[in-house]
């Protein structure tokens, strides 16, 4: 380093010369372009703009010069220092432009891989279609009652009309529970749920009961000891068939698709008089060139489950005023519901607990 | 209910043109529902001709067989008017013989498609028909031989043989019972097809008057038996074929022919439905006494049962003793046989709730059975007993005795008070009283009055009792199909109830976890708890039996899911799922032992004491979640190994579900089968033990067929969301830094972790935000018996930056708690 210029005379500095310093800058912008990567690039920045870098050590002669060269020489080198750094800064950009570019293209992996390290678990599709059924009813205002599986006689016949000696308990297969004479059962239908809601709530009630319910069927594709319904139950004053018309049809719609209607015939249950068998319209062939439809069997029709006006015996066996209030009830398989919903035939994977079987339904339906 | 249309059409007149389907879709809408129509001829198509026989030459083949090429004069059957040359392998025929003769495209029975082909040396164009091959029977011995007046040559033979009657088979509901004979149907038929006329009632005829000349009876029980009617033919000839159109009928029926006298009876049986019973008149010794049978008195039924009989059941007897179970079977010493000359005719009135014990006692289903349990007309018993004489004279070549007993008189039917607009509200039609009092006399009531109506039901119809019932006939017959659809409405509802939402997150949460669910029988067998290894004294032990299960190997409701999921899981496994992970909830069953259920009146709402008595006497039903996992909890593949299933899965599952309720589980280790007794967790809530969860002992796993390590878990659901926090509590966060230590602790090896835990919680005071075991160590460095914990603990408060030291003060004193609790010694 050269000492200060104290005398005024104007000293050679030989470096900061014009064409020294344009020779500077030209192979700093030369040593820069030819940064191959940002490695070089870093070497270049230390070796033309570092504190050592020919174009530093110009800038500290600069006090050297009399004061009336150091504004042209300080300028020169200034704008040297400017263009280098501005082309370092340029170079590194676009290197690291190039070098994420070739990182990412040396990430690439293989994405039809398999990705199944988690298994994926599933609901049971009866369990879904109870749950879709109740919505639609709690939807309209209604609520879900429930009750036992194992029930009282008194509960699941005599309280539902059904005395001891009605021919109807033959209808349905019970399966009895010992002693005997502890008259208990294993509920045959869910219709003791309705009793027990009459008997624990004041009308208006507006429920639906979906539940298991045993008859002793031996188990084959299309009988099961262990099944599911949905009994529906309405209490209210001036209920009439047409409500119960109205409310099926609704269910109907929404279960199975817009404009499926019921269709009423007239049927015997000992829990409701008038009593009729509701078919469902069929929702494959909409009852339009039957004959060689396969879910409806060539009926148009579907048979769906059973309802009626509640029988005023049973309002009076569960404490309501059959003066006062008048209701209707319908009780529907969800099983069969769901195996001409979702076209299965033999009903046993139901309840084979066949993982292929529930996972194949996810958890909603 | 299977009727022969022609037979229907006996009774009563339809419109011309009327089809069988417009009849029987009008019933299926009034209550008779179709279940089918049929017809032996319905398989047959094309051509099926009377031909006479012109030529036929016998001609003995290579074979041994005999055929006989024949000419058959088939009328212009075939087109030509010429003879149709025929082969034919039978020979009970003659030139000049009328026989059955299908022409080439005809189709028989089978979907046998006849055409004209070469055999024999000739070309026979079409076929002579056996009854077998036109599904007409077994009988296969030759063809079909008509009569010589059964008609001409080339005329369709389906009316000549039957082909084309048409049976219906009908769904006949418990209430109507009236359907279960050709006389209700015809009158549905009234009733429902529009413009049918003139019904003929078969038991509607003029009947000899009683006299003291019949047969003595005596009935000692009239509540049981109100009405009995006997009548006598005498002279009959045993080996009187029944007649052709009486077999087709009753086999059309159902029932099966036996011989005339036998067939007669249940002839008049299906026309009226009244179920009559004939006796062999000389085996009768004495006068006929209907009464209640003796404890322990027993009978040998036609059936050849014997039976032994209860004080419950109606019997007839003689001076020999019981000769016949009334209205249900007769009995084996006065059956009518094929040298019985002289036929004793009862037609009784049974009581129709001691017929439905006496079937269901003896479990015996028979036709006259099903009848007279359900309710028969009462009044026509004279009628139908008039009308089996008849027919037994008529074609038994038999003389009617002139005695006619009738012992009793049909009950009165009662009068019901009707609303006459009843119908209207119950239907949300505008029904008038006009219409409902047409309705009720067209099936046949009596109606007085008006506003209330006195309606007097036919006694055909003893189900109308209540005033409901009578609105039932009248809605059904203006028609189902007219009732409007409305929809009512509902107050505003409040939706599901908290434990309905939260079991749904239970079962959302387990299949986000990866279990599937499945649904399983409740039903168990002792030898599966013995699979379980549950010991003698376990309470789980205690089950509800089954007095009629399907199988003896299930007799009880289980008390545990376990069995059930595991069998499941053994099934998948041995399906070649070796990774399952399922899960099931459902109510188990425990019992209380705590006495009958009474059977409480239903003129009433039962009291809340009696209300309580039923539900105190069932057995405990609580929601329980079990779940499986065997083979890999997590699958290998190209990102590294699979990690099989491990008891901490099982726990972890169960921690899942309750974090879904807004719970924490805490474990600790104790014996219980069907567990590993060193891997299994009995898991609280707030001290409360909820269930159980760990890897599944290796003799259980054998048991089920499924590999050691698998895992389960069994939780009382309905405990969990018992204890389910309903309004949570909002967080606040700490924006302060937080300071972290970590520390080993070693400890004897069965110093229970979460108790080390517990006490560094305890220790560490307010400020330690939380706390994690991240690394567990056994070995040398630690020392035999000893392990090391090794914790990660965060300090922070929530209102300033900790100082210098704090953090290390409270870790001591963590440090220092645990030392104190469970000899913790912290390693340098």
């Amino acid at each position: 380093m050269s000492g200060p210029n104290t005398d005024y005379d104007p000293v050679e500095v030989t470096p900061l010369k014009a064409d020294q310093v344009e020779a500077m800058r030209e192979a700093a912008l030369a040593a820069i372009a030819d940064a191959a990567d940002l490695d070089a690039l870093k070497q270049v920045r230390i070796d033309h703009a570092g504190d050592r870098s020919p174009l530093a050590l110009a800038n500290r002669e600069i006090g050297a010069l009399p004061p009336q060269a150091r504004k042209e020489a300080g300028q020169r080198v200034g704008q040297a220092r400017g263009a280098v750094n501005q082309a370092l800064a340029a170079r590194q950009t676009v290197l690291e432009a190039e070098h994420e570019e070739r990182m990412l293209a040396e990430e690439t992996v293989d994405v039809s891989l398999p990705t199944t390290r988690r298994r994926r678990g599933g609901r049971h599709p009866l369990t879904l279609q109870s749950e879709l059924i109740a919505d639609l009813f709690v939807a309209m205002g209604y609520e879900v009652a429930e009750g036992p599986v194992v029930e009282a006689e008194w509960l699941n016949f005599d309280a539902l009309n059904l005395g001891p000696d009605h021919p109807a308990r033959t209808m349905q297969d019970t399966f009895w529970t010992e002693p005997a004479e502890d008259h208990v059962v294993l509920r045959t239908q869910t219709s003791p749920v309705q009793a027990r809601t009459m008997l624990t709530r004041t009308p208006p009630i507006y429920v639906v009961c979906p539940g298991r319910v045993f008859r002793t069927d031996e188990y084959d594709a299309t009988h099961s000891p262990m099944f599911h319904q949905v009994e529906g139950l309405v209490v209210d004053e001036g209920i009439t068939m047409a409500h119960l018309k109205g409310t099926l049809d609704h269910f109907a719609s929404q279960l199975f698709g817009d404009g499926i209607t019921t269709r009423f015939r007239p049927s015997y249950f000992p829990f409701t008089e008038p009593s009729a068998e509701v078919d469902v319209r069929c929702f494959v062939c909409r009852g339009v060139d039957s004959a060689s439809c396969r879910t409806c069997r060539g009926e148009g029709w579907i048979e769906w489950g059973g309802c009626g006006v509640v029988n005023p015996r049973v309002l009076v066996a569960c404490g309501v005023d059959p003066e006062v209030y008048s209701g209707f009830a319908f009780g529907m398989g969800i099983d069969r519901s769901f195996m001409f919903r979702h076209d299965l035939e033999d009903l046993r994977p139901l309840f084979e607990g066949d993982v292929r079987f529930s996972s194949a339904f996810g958890t909603e339906i | 209910m299977k009727a022969p249309l022609s037979w229907i059409l006996d009774l009563v007149d339809v419109p011309d043109g009327t089809t069988t389907e417009e009849i029987t879709d009008r019933l299926t809408l009034t209550g008779l529902k179709l279940e089918a129509i049929v017809s032996p001829g319905r398989d047959i198509t094309g051509p099926l001709v009377i031909g006479r026989v012109l030529t036929k030459e016998p001609e003995p083949q290579k074979n041994g067989k005999t055929i006989n090429w024949c000419t058959v004069d088939v009328g212009d059957a075939n087109g030509t008017g010429e003879p149709q040359g025929i082969v034919c392998g039978a020979h009970n025929f003659e030139p000049g013989d009328l026989v059955v003769t299908v022409l080439p495209g005809g189709v028989l029975p089978g979907g046998f498609e006849i055409g004209a082909r070469k055999t024999y040396g000739h070309l026979s164009a079409g076929m002579i028909c056996s009854a077998r091959e036109l599904g007409l029977g077994d009988d296969h011995d030759g063809i079909i031989v008509l009569p010589p007046d059964a008609g001409e040559p080339g005329q369709d033979v389906r009316p000549v043989l039957g082909l084309d009657e048409e049976t219906i088979e009908f769904e006949v509901n418990p209430d109507r019972a009236y359907a279960l004979s050709l006389r209700g149907i015809a009158r549905e038929v009234l009733v429902s097809v529009e413009g049918a006329s003139g019904f003929r009632d078969p038991a509607l005829r003029d009947t000899p008057a009683a006299n003291d000349e019949g047969h003595p009876v005596v009935v000692e029980d009239a509540e049981g038996c109100p009405v009995f009617v006997a009548r006598r033919v005498d002279g009959f000839d045993p080996a009187a074929p029944t007649p052709d159109f009486m077999v087709r009928r009753i086999t059309a029926a159902g029932m099966r022919p036996i011989s005339l006298a036998v067939d007669v009876t249940n002839y008049v049986m299906l026309e009226t439905g009244r179920p009559i019973h004939g006796y062999d008149a000389d085996k009768l010794q004495g006068a006929i006494v209907v009464r209640r049978a003796r404890e322990r008195e027993k009978l040998t039924t036609l059936d050849g049962t014997a039976r032994i009989l209860d004080p419950g059941d109606l019997v007839v007897t003689d001076d020999s003793g019981i000769i016949g179970l009334g209205g249900v079977m007769g009995g084996e010493t006065t059956e009518i046989s094929d040298s019985t000359t002289s036929i004793l005719v009862e037609a009784a009135h049974w009581d129709a709730v001691s017929m439905f014990r006496t079937g269901r006692r003896h479990r015996i289903t028979s036709e006259a059975g099903k009848r007279n349990e359900r309710g028969v007309d009462p009044t026509i018993c004279e009628a139908a007993a008039d009308r089996v004489v008849e027919l037994l004279v008529e074609h038994g070549g038999g003389t009617a005795h002139p005695g006619v007993t009738v012992v009793g008189s049909p009950p009165e039917m009662p009068v019901v008070a009707v609303a006459g607009d009843l119908a209207a509200r119950v239907s949300g039609m505008p029904i008038t009283e006009e219409q409902s009092v047409e309705c009720l006399r067209a099936v046949g009531c009596e109606v007085t009055g008006s506003g209330t109506l006195s309606v007097t039901p036919p006694p055909w119809r003893p189900d109308l009792t209540d005033a409901q019932d009578f609105s039932e006939e009248v809605v059904r017959l203006v028609g189902y199909d007219k009732v409007p659809s409305v929809l009512p409405t509902p107050p505003s509802g409040r939706g599901l109830t908290r434990p309905q939402q939260l079991r749904r997150w239970v079962g959302r949460t387990l299949a986000g976890e990866g279990y599937v669910e499945v649904v399983s029988f409740p039903f168990v067998g002792e030898a599966d708890l013995d699979a379980l290894g549950l010991a003698a004294d376990d309470p789980r032990r205690d089950l509800l039996r089954l007095s009629n299960p399907l199988s003896a190997e299930a007799g009880f409701m289980t008390s545990t899911l376990l069995p059930g999921l595991l069998r499941a899981a053994g099934k998948n496994v041995g399906h070649g799922t070796t990774d399952v992970a399922i899960f099931e909830t459902g109510t188990v069953t425990l019992p209380r032992h705590a006495g009958p259920a009474p059977i409480l009146p239903v003129d009433r709402r039962p009291t809340e004491a009696e209300l309580e008595a039923l539900d105190a006497a069932l057995p405990a039903q609580p929601l329980h979640l079990a779940l499986v996992g065997t083979g890999d909890a997590v699958s290998g593949g190209w990102w590294g190994e699979a990690r099989p299933f491990s008891w901490a899965d099982a726990v972890e599952a169960v921690r899942a579900v309750a974090a879904a309720l807004g719970l924490e589980v805490s474990a600790s280790a104790v014996e219980l089968a069907p567990w590993h007794p060193g891997r299994c967790a009995e898991l609280s809530v707030d001290g409360e033990v909820v269930g159980h969860a760990g890897e599944v002992h290796p003799k259980v796993c054998q048991a089920f067929g499924l590999p050691k390590r698998t895992v389960a878990a069994e939780v009382d659901l309905d405990l969990l969301i018992a204890r389910a926090v309903h309004l949570r509590t909002a967080p606040t966060f700490s924006s302060f830094p937080v300071a972290k230590e970590d520390v080993a602790l070693v400890v004897d090896a069965s110093v229970p972790a979460a108790d080390v835990e517990a006490a560094l919680r305890e220790g560490a005071g307010e400020l330690l935000e939380s706390i994690r075991l991240f690394d567990v160590y056994t070995g040398d460095q630690v020392g035999e018996g000893k392990k090391s914990l090794a914790y990660a603990l965060r300090f922070r408060a929530p209102d300033r930056t900790l100082k210098e030291g704090e953090a290390a003060a409270a870790r001591d004193a963590a440090v220092a708690l645990a030392a104190q609790r469970t000899g913790a010694v912290q390693r340098a």
